[in-house]
C-alpha cells in the first residue's frame, strides 16, 4: 500500500507495470487517472491550484486505502495525488489497484476515488478569464460516497 | 492552549492562516464556532452564516459535538474538492 502527495507529475504506465509485475498471481490491475479540464461550470480554466492540509491529507488518504484493503480481497494499492499549480490536461490523481480478479480491483478503485472526493482535505482554485475562484463541492460527490454505506 | 488552522476560501476570507487560543474546559467544535462567530463581521458570516464548513480535530474530520482538549490542533475549511 502506497500513498504519495507530490507536486511532480507521475508516470501511470510505469506505476501500473511495476504493480502488475510485482506478483505473478496478479490477474487484474484497475487504474484511474483524474486530469485537469480546460472547462468548468461554463468558464475556460487556464490553471488549477490545489491546496491541501499537510499531515491530515496523508492520514486521510492512508485511512481510505486501509478501508479499501479491509473491504476487498486485493493485493496492492497505489494512490498518488498532486498539489500546486496545474494546467489543463495535467494529471491530478492516480489510483492503481491489483488483485486476483477484476471485480474486486474495479470496486476498490471506485471506492477510493469516491471517498477521496469527500474526505481528503484538498481544495481547488481555478484561474478563469474573469479571475480566480474556489471550486464548490458537489452534492453528487456526497451521493457517490453514500452508495458504499448501504451495503 | 489550542491551535486553529484555516484553509482555502475560509483562510482567504478571514485573512488568517492560524492562531492559538485558550478555551474553557469542555468546549466542543460547535461552541468554538460560536465563539469565533462572536468576533463579528467576516467571522460572523463565515461561522454562523450560510457557508458550509467542515472541522477536523487532530487531523481527523470531526462532528460538531467533538470536545476539544488542551494541545489539540483544530482546523476549519470548506467542503473538500480534490481528485
Amino acid at each position: 500500500m502506497t500513498v504519495r502527495v507530490q507536486s511532480e507529475d507521475f508516470d501511470a504506465g510505469a506505476e501500473i507495470s511495476r504493480m502488475r509485475l510485482s506478483r505473478a498471481d496478479t490477474g487484474a490491475v484497475a487504474a484511474f487517472i483524474g486530469q485537469v479540464r480546460d472547462l468548468n461550470d461554463g468558464a475556460r480554466v487556464s490553471t488549477l491550484t490545489l491546496e491541501h492540509y499537510p499531515g491530515m491529507t496523508e492520514k486521510a488518504l492512508e485511512d481510505i486505502v486501509e478501508q479499501a484493503k479491509t473491504r476487498w480481497d486485493i493485493f496492492d494499492i497505489l494512490l498518488v495525488h498532486r498539489i500546486g499549480t496545474l494546467q489543463p490536461t495535467d494529471q491530478i490523481v492516480l489510483v492503481v489497484v491489483s488483485g486476483a480478479h477484476r471485480g474486486e480491483a474495479f470496486a476498490a478503485c471506485q471506492f477510493i476515488m469516491d471517498f477521496l472526493k469527500t474526505d481528503a482535505p484538498f481544495w481547488k482554485k481555478e484561474q478563469t478569464p474573469s479571475g480566480t475562484r474556489w471550486v464548490e463541492a458537489k452534492v453528487s460527490d456526497d451521493v457517490a460516497r453514500e452508495r458504499w454505506q448501504k451495503k | 492552549m489550542i491551535k486553529i488552522l484555516y484553509f482555502a476560501r475560509l483562510r482567504e476570507a478571514l485573512g488568517l492562516v492560524s492562531e492559538e487560543l485558550d478555551l474553557p474546559q469542555g468546549t466542543n467544535v460547535a461552541k468554538l464556532m460560536a465563539l469565533l462567530a462572536a468576533r463579528g463581521d467576516t467571522w460572523q458570516q463565515e461561522f454562523a452564516g450560510s457557508h458550509p464548513l467542515r472541522a477536523a480535530v487532530n487531523q481527523t474530520l470531526a462532528p460538531n459535538s467533538t470536545v476539544i482538549n488542551t494541545g489539540d490542533e483544530v482546523a476549519f475549511f470548506p467542503p473538500v474538492t480534490g481528485g
